[in-house]
Formats: structure tokens, sequence, C-alpha cells
């Protein structure tokens, strides 16, 4: 009997130890919440992140930014507007619900709801019809070159759950709390155990993953903090109270690559900083009574470039971390040319003699709008920018506001109340299209929301309306290069830099993580020592 | 007595009101909160219709009627953040920074208040100047720093207590409190040490200085002739005359620190209003900020009505004349 006890509390021992050793509980911290869990809410990133660790879709977008698949076996075109798609068999939904093709059309019906902020995924599809209970047709309203590129944000959800729990519709901030905004059932990797908003969200992995056999983490728990204070989230790392945590503040950079525990882990981010001028107007906002609006002139929008001293910035201001680029599309995006990524030099003297030809020897009044809480150092580099263009002869007026205030300023709301504005972008889809629709093009649904300075060509416009539905790849790439082409020869705007994330890292508890260009943490690729 | 707490009342209902008008006022220069709601690749279409919705294109003398009948019928409104009732946020997060307040409160008063008797008592001794000295830092320092410093030392360095966050926290349903186990206090004493230490400073001067200037008067040395033992006179005679601008300080302080413990809540990451406001403000999260405000407003009324009440206590003075003339 003795025996038998003893041998139960070895055994008791012997499992408490594995169960110590097999509990791998990841910490890790970015400096706000989600907006949600609804993944049909909002298209904010880190959001989008936490949706794909819940959600499972019918492709999945890997580290490298190519497709692999998730809940589709297999994908197939039938004719220029339809897609076939095979979904996978014996998936079931976090609550044990069998995930079948009435999913797949349940939840395009309810992301392209108007109020729903992801329906621009699907902006292109006609219909998903359902074939039978594991294959849907997507039927695009014209070819559409593009259509998987967006599949990795078409978010399958349960249609019996959603619908039990009255929650189809996508309403935002009036009425009733969305059920599905604050709890969550998808086929992903993971499953949600408790969200308290602001405080934690705690993930642990789904039992009933189709893919649990390969998967590449070894997590038993995952619990998310949003820290908001810099200070606060680089000592929580340091002290060892959570793992993982970004952005990490630049300037702390060296110091977590100093402490023995900690490392920094730096990498290009897919969104483009740029700036742009009101090519439009023609007076000028910042010179009225004078008819005149230099910018109109592509000369001095060449001087504006070639006086910005761009690896200034790159080493004084973003402290190396930045990418300075010519283009408007950062290297991942489909349809990046490494070769055209070049930059016309930095020349003041050069620009001074470009604004004296134009009939500004002078130089001109402008004011400069800038965000000061958006992007990694924006107010810093437009700081840097001011006496840049005051030597060669541009007066400037720096106006630097809140995020909430530049958009609208620059943005449609106050139509484009600007003179010369700093935006960053990132396309939603991984493709040059979308860019040029919003950024290079204007004038129909769909395009110029983010023209602010109004760039209009209509060559660009043409080539743009083509690489919609061009489907041979080739052609459609020539036709992205010479659009591009002809924005640079332009000056359209003045691509800057892509910004480095920085993450820190704790090398005694993480194993192994990957940094994926859209500075979100896939909890997938997290290995725990 | 009663006549009186009911016009004070009276008094909060006004001040909540030209509150929430002036804040109405503000908010149209905080920014637009569509941009913070929606992605980059919503169209102008489907922002027009969130802002109509919203109800964010009436001008704003109407978006206050609106907000003030909305209350009336007791809705708050949703927070535009999340989508959850603004009640229930703020439900959530008032217990974090009451108990964290109340901590900060006590720690306050409980040191600083011996303190102040102390160096009132003792001018020239040499503890009384350590204290002194100590608490021009307290004085000086600006709270973030001091929380940071704390971080620094006790968090990173020595590891002895947790970094951010509110730890261990019970659910009774009702309220959450970590006041229960070990890890709750752990995670509370950095914030409150921080939140409390110039307030700490500010009693521990100002009971000094009353100190100083009590032990000078006439009654004073009437106590002393009558051979009443030291301690009688420093605490009953002294210490209780010093009050009545100490209690006036402490209300308003706490209305204070209430109000804007949003500097230590984020700099800890401590769950409670001021993390709240302070998120609210940046996303442009209208109903939350507004009723946050009223909230304040109405706390900052009951805690003077509290204080008042004291000077009664305090004074018998007040109690005679309120009896010879009724309520006033």
């Amino acid at each position: 009997m003795r025996n038998v006890f003893k041998k139960l509390l070895l055994m008791g021992v012997a499992l408490t130890l594995a169960g110590i050793a097999e509990a791998k509980t990841f910490r890790y911290a970015t400096t706000g919440d989600v907006l949600g869990l609804d993944p049909h809410t909002n298209n904010e990133g880190p959001t989008n992140t936490m949706k794909g660790n819940l959600y499972g879709r019918l492709l999945h977008r890997k580290a490298d930014l190519s497709l692999e698949p998730d809940l589709a076996t297999k994908w197939e075109k039938l004719d220029a507007t339809t897609w076939r798609f095979s979904l996978r068999q014996g998936v079931k939904f976090h609550n044990g619900n069998a995930f079948n093709a009435d999913d797949v059309v349940f939840s395009y019906n309810r992301q392209t709801q108007e109020s729903s902020d992801m329906s621009f995924a699907l902006a292109t599809v006609k219909e998903v019809r359902k074939v039978d209970d594991h294959t849907v047709d997507i039927i695009t309203k014209g070819p559409d070159p593009i259509l998987l590129l967006n599949m990795p944000i078409f978010y399958i959800v349960d249609k019996e759950w959603t619908e039990a729990n009255n929650a189809f519709e996508v309403v935002r901030a009036s009425g009733s709390t969305n059920f599905a905004n604050v709890n969550a059932n998808g086929t992903g990797p993971f499953k949600l155990v408790e969200w308290v908003q602001d405080t934690r969200l705690i993930l642990e992995p789904n039992p009933n993953y189709w893919n649990k056999a390969n998967v590449q983490h070894n997590l038993t728990r995952a619990v998310f903090t949003p820290i908001a204070n810099d200070a606060t989230r680089v000592a929580a790392l340091l002290s060892g109270e959570i793992d993982l945590m970004y952005p990490v503040p630049l300037q702390d950079v060296n110091r977590l690559e100093n402490d023995p525990n900690t490392l920094a882990m730096q990498g290009p981010e897919l969104r483009t900083i740029f700036l742009g001028f009101d090519q439009w107007r023609d007076e000028s906002l910042d010179m009225p009574g004078t008819g005149k609006n230099p910018f109109k002139d592509k000369r001095v929008r060449q001087a504006v470039f070639q006086a910005i001293n761009i690896d200034a910035i790159k080493r004084v201001v973003m402290r190396n971390a930045a990418a300075p680029t010519g283009l408007m599309i950062a290297p991942g995006i489909n349809g990046f040319q490494d070769d055209m990524n070049d930059r016309a030099p930095y020349d003041p003297d050069g620009a001074k003699k470009l604004l004296a030809e134009a009939g500004y020897p002078d130089g001109f009044p402008i004011t400069f709008d800038c965000p000061n809480d958006r992007y990694v150092n924006d107010e810093k580099i437009c700081t840097a920018i001011v006496p840049m263009l005051e030597r060669v002869g541009i007066k400037v007026t720096p106006n630097f506001q809140t995020k909430s205030k530049h958009f609208n300023k620059i943005g449609l709301p106050e139509k484009n109340n600007t003179t010369f504005f700093m935006l960053g972008w990132t396309p939603g889809s991984y493709d040059a299209l979308n860019p040029l629709m919003q950024l290079m093009t204007m004038g129909k649904p769909g395009h110029g929301d983010y023209n602010c300075g109004q760039y209009n060509n209509p060559r660009v416009d043409e080539l743009t309306e083509m690489i919609k539905t061009e489907m041979d790849e080739g052609k459609r790439t020539a036709m992205i290069r010479e659009a591009f082409q002809i924005h640079k020869d332009d000056f359209g705007h003045i691509p800057l830099h892509q910004q480095a994330l920085a993450w820190g890292v704790r090398k005694d508890t993480v194993k192994s993580v990957i940094q994926r260009p859209f500075n979100d943490v896939d909890l997938r690729y997290v290995v725990m020592n | 007595m009663l006549a009186f707490i009911i016009q004070r009342l009276l008094q909060a209902v006004v001040v909540m009101l030209s509150v929430s008008f002036v804040s109405f006022a503000l908010f149209q220069f905080v920014g637009d909160p569509i941009n913070n709601m929606v992605g980059q690749d919503a169209t102008a279409e489907q922002r027009e219709l969130l802002r109509e919705r919203l109800g964010l294109n009436d001008p704003w003398p109407l978006q206050f009627v609106k907000y003030v009948g909305n209350i009336v019928q007791g809705e708050f409104g949703m927070s535009y953040r999340v989508g959850v009732p603004v009640e229930d946020l703020i439900a959530d997060r008032l217990p974090a920074t009451i108990e964290l307040v109340l901590v900060s409160a006590l720690l306050a008063l409980l040191i600083g208040v011996p303190m102040g008797v102390y160096t009132g008592l003792n001018r020239n001794s040499w503890l009384s100047r350590l204290f002194l000295t100590i608490s021009l830092i307290g004085i000086s320092l600006p709270t973030f720093v001091i929380g940071i410093l704390l971080i620094l030392i006790f968090g990173v360095w020595l590891q002895w207590l947790p970094t951010f966050g509110r730890a261990g926290v019970v659910d009774l349903g009702w309220w959450t409190t970590s006041f229960l186990t070990l890890d709750g206090w752990r995670s509370l004493i950095m914030p409150s040490i921080t939140l409390a230490l110039f307030q700490l400073t500010l009693i521990m001067r100002l009971i000094r200085a009353e100190m100083l200037e009590v032990l000078r008067t006439d009654y004073i040395k009437f106590a002393r002739a009558r051979g009443l033992r030291n301690r009688a006179v420093h605490f009953r005679h002294a210490l209780k005359n010093t009050l009545v601008p100490v209690i006036t300080i402490t209300g308003l302080q706490i209305g204070s620190l209430l109000a804007f413990s949003i500097i230590t809540e984020t700099v800890f990451q401590w769950p409670g209003m001021g993390l709240l406001i302070l998120q609210a403000i940046q996303f442009v999260d209208i109903p939350v900020m507004s009723s946050y405000l009223v909230l304040i407003a109405f706390l900052f009324v009951l805690i003077n009505l509290i204080v008042d009440l004291l000077y009664f206590i305090v004074d018998p003075r007040l109690r005679l004349d309120s009896l010879g003339r009724g309520a006033h």
C-alpha cells in the first residue's frame, strides 16, 4: 500500500515537472490594444494580426509574403472571372462546429456589408457561389488578377455561431455591442481564453486546429498586453516580465543590444513614407493674390526632391533604421521593381538652379502639414526637412498636428486643404494596384481617396485601368513599370523611406520568432526555449 | 443640514451640465474620430455613412443637447473604440483608480501628518531637515520621472516588484480588488507611492507651517500654563486647530488624484480611469471623454460636500453658527 502511494506520489511529481517543462507562456506587448475581435469590423494592423491568430482564411500569407493553403486546399481559374476553390474537409471551429461552403458564402455576405471596414478586400467580387459542401466558386465583376492576394484578408466565420448570437450585422458604435467583437470563434491555430480590454488578451492553442500536427510554434498560452508608455514597455522586457515587445523606441535599440538577455530585431516595414504637393490649385494656398502655384511646375517639384538630404535623415533622425526609397511601394509588394528604386541625387545647388529656371529665384512660401503621432519620428523628419528647403530659398511654415486632425486636413473631409504634406502608405492588398488607385489617380469611386495633392496624369490613369484587369503577369508588370516611371519622371510625390521595424526580444525565453514586414506577431512562428 | 446637502447636489447638476457643455465645445478641436475608426482602405461613402450614423454632422450644440437627452434616459452612449457601453467601461475601470487613489491618499496622510507634526515641533533637528530635503524632491520631480525611476530601481535592477499592470485581481462581481492577494499589493506599491509623493509633501509642509503658526498663539501658552502634558497640547490643541486648511487641501487633492492619475496610470499601465481617458483622447472617443468629464465634475462636487461636512465636525464654531441661523 505504501509502495503504491509512493509510486503515485512520484508519478505526480513527474507529471508536475513535465507540466512545468511543457508550459510555454509567451507574453508580448505593444502600444495599444486591438480594436475588437470581429474579423469584419475593423481594418487596423494589430487588430488584423490578432484576427489572423483566431480566424482562418482560404489562403494564408506566409512570413515571406507568399501564399499557402489554409482553408482552401486547391484553387483554379475556370474562366476569366471565375475561381474555383476546393475547401479543406474535417475542419472544425473553436466551438466544434464543422466548417463548410455555407460558412464561406456567409462570411462573404458579412464582410461585404457597407459598414464593414474590410469590404475593400472583396470589392471586385460579384458573388460567392456554393457548388457543393466543400467547393465554392468566387465570381468577380471583371477579370481580377490579384484576387488571390486578397484572400488572406477574407476571414471565415461560423454561420451557425454568428446567427445564433444575432451578430450578422456589423454595427459600429451605435445601438448594441456586437457579440462577435468581444467573442471569437474561428478555425485559426489559437482560440480566445479571455479578453479584458486594455489589460490583457489571453490565447491558447486551438485543440481542433486542422493542422495541429504540423504547427511550428510550441506555445501552450499567449498573453498579449498593451503597454502604452515606451519606457515602461522597455522596462517590462528588461525585467523579464514579457518576452517580446514592439516597437522599440529607436533610442533604446542599443540598450537592448547591449543587455545579455535581450536583443533588438530590426527589419524594413512595408509602409512607404512620402511627401506630396498640391498640383491642382491654380493658386497656392500659401500665396494668395499671386495667382501662382509653383508646384504645378515639374522643375519646382524636382527642386524640392533634390533639396532633401535623405541620407542625413536616415543617419541622424532614423538612426539608420530606415531604407531610403525611390518608389511608392516597398520591396515585397507585388509589382515592386528593384532597378527603379534609385533616387534623384541630393543636389541643393541644382535645386536652386531649377527654382531660378522656373521663375522662383527667391523661393516662395509653403505650409508643411505633418503628423506628429503617426509614423516613426514623423515630426522629427519634417523638422529636419524644413532647413533643407529653407536652404534653397523656400520659406517653410511647419504645421505639426495629431493624426486625427492631420488626415482630415490633407484628406477629403477638408478637400485636400494642403500645399505640402507627409503621408505613409501600406497597400492593403500587397499589390501595386492599390497605391496606383489611392495615391496616383483620382476622379472615380475607389480612386484618389489619399491623392491629397491631386496628382493627375492621363496615361497613368489609362494604365491603372488596364492593370486592374490584365491577367497576363508579364504584360501587367510592364504596365506597372510604365506607370511608376511616368510618376517618377513627373516627381508626382517624394518617396522618402520605408521605416524600420524594431522588436525587443528576450533571448533567454524566446528561441525564435519571425518578423514579418507588416509589423505584427504571428503566433504561428513563435518558438520558446 | 439636509437642505444644505440637497442644495449642494443641485449645484452638482449645474456644474456637470456646464462641464459637459464646455467639453462639447472643445471636442470640435480634438480631431475627427472617423479616421481612427476606419482603415485606410475605407471609401469616402463608408466614412460619410459612419459620420452620419454617429451624428457627427450635426452642429455641436445639437450634439450636446442629444447627449444630455440620452443621459437623462440613463444612456451614456457607446465607446467608438470597441463599441461597448460607456457606463460598462467606466464601471470596469473605476475600482482600479479608486483603490489606487485610496492607498495613495492614506499613504500621504499617514506619513505626511506625523512628519508635518514632527518637523513643526522640532524645527531644527537633523531629522526635520532630512524630511524637508526629501520633500523637496517630491515637490520638484515630475510624476513620470519618479515613476520611471522607481520602475528602473525596483523593477529592472532589483526585480522586487512588477514593472507594470494590476496583478492579482479578485473579481467580487460588482467590484474588482487587488487588496486580497500578495500579487495585488505588490503591483500597488510603486504606483501608489508615485501618486502619493506629491500629496505627502504638500500635507507635511502645510501641517508644519500651520503648527508653527498655532504654537505661537496665546491659547497654547495658556494650555501649557495650565500644566497640560505636551502630548495633549500638541495633538489636542495645536494639531486640531491646524486641520481646517489641511482638510480643504486634502479634499481638493483627492479630487485631483482621481482626475489626474492619468500620468501615473500611463507610466504603470494601470488599467484605471486615467488610462481610459488618455486612450479616449488619442482616439477622439467622444462618448467616453464626455462621460468621464461629467463623472469627474460630479466627484469634485461630492468631495467638496464631504469636506464641508467635515468642517462641521472639526470646527465647533460652524456648528453654533448653523444652529443659530439654520442651514446656510
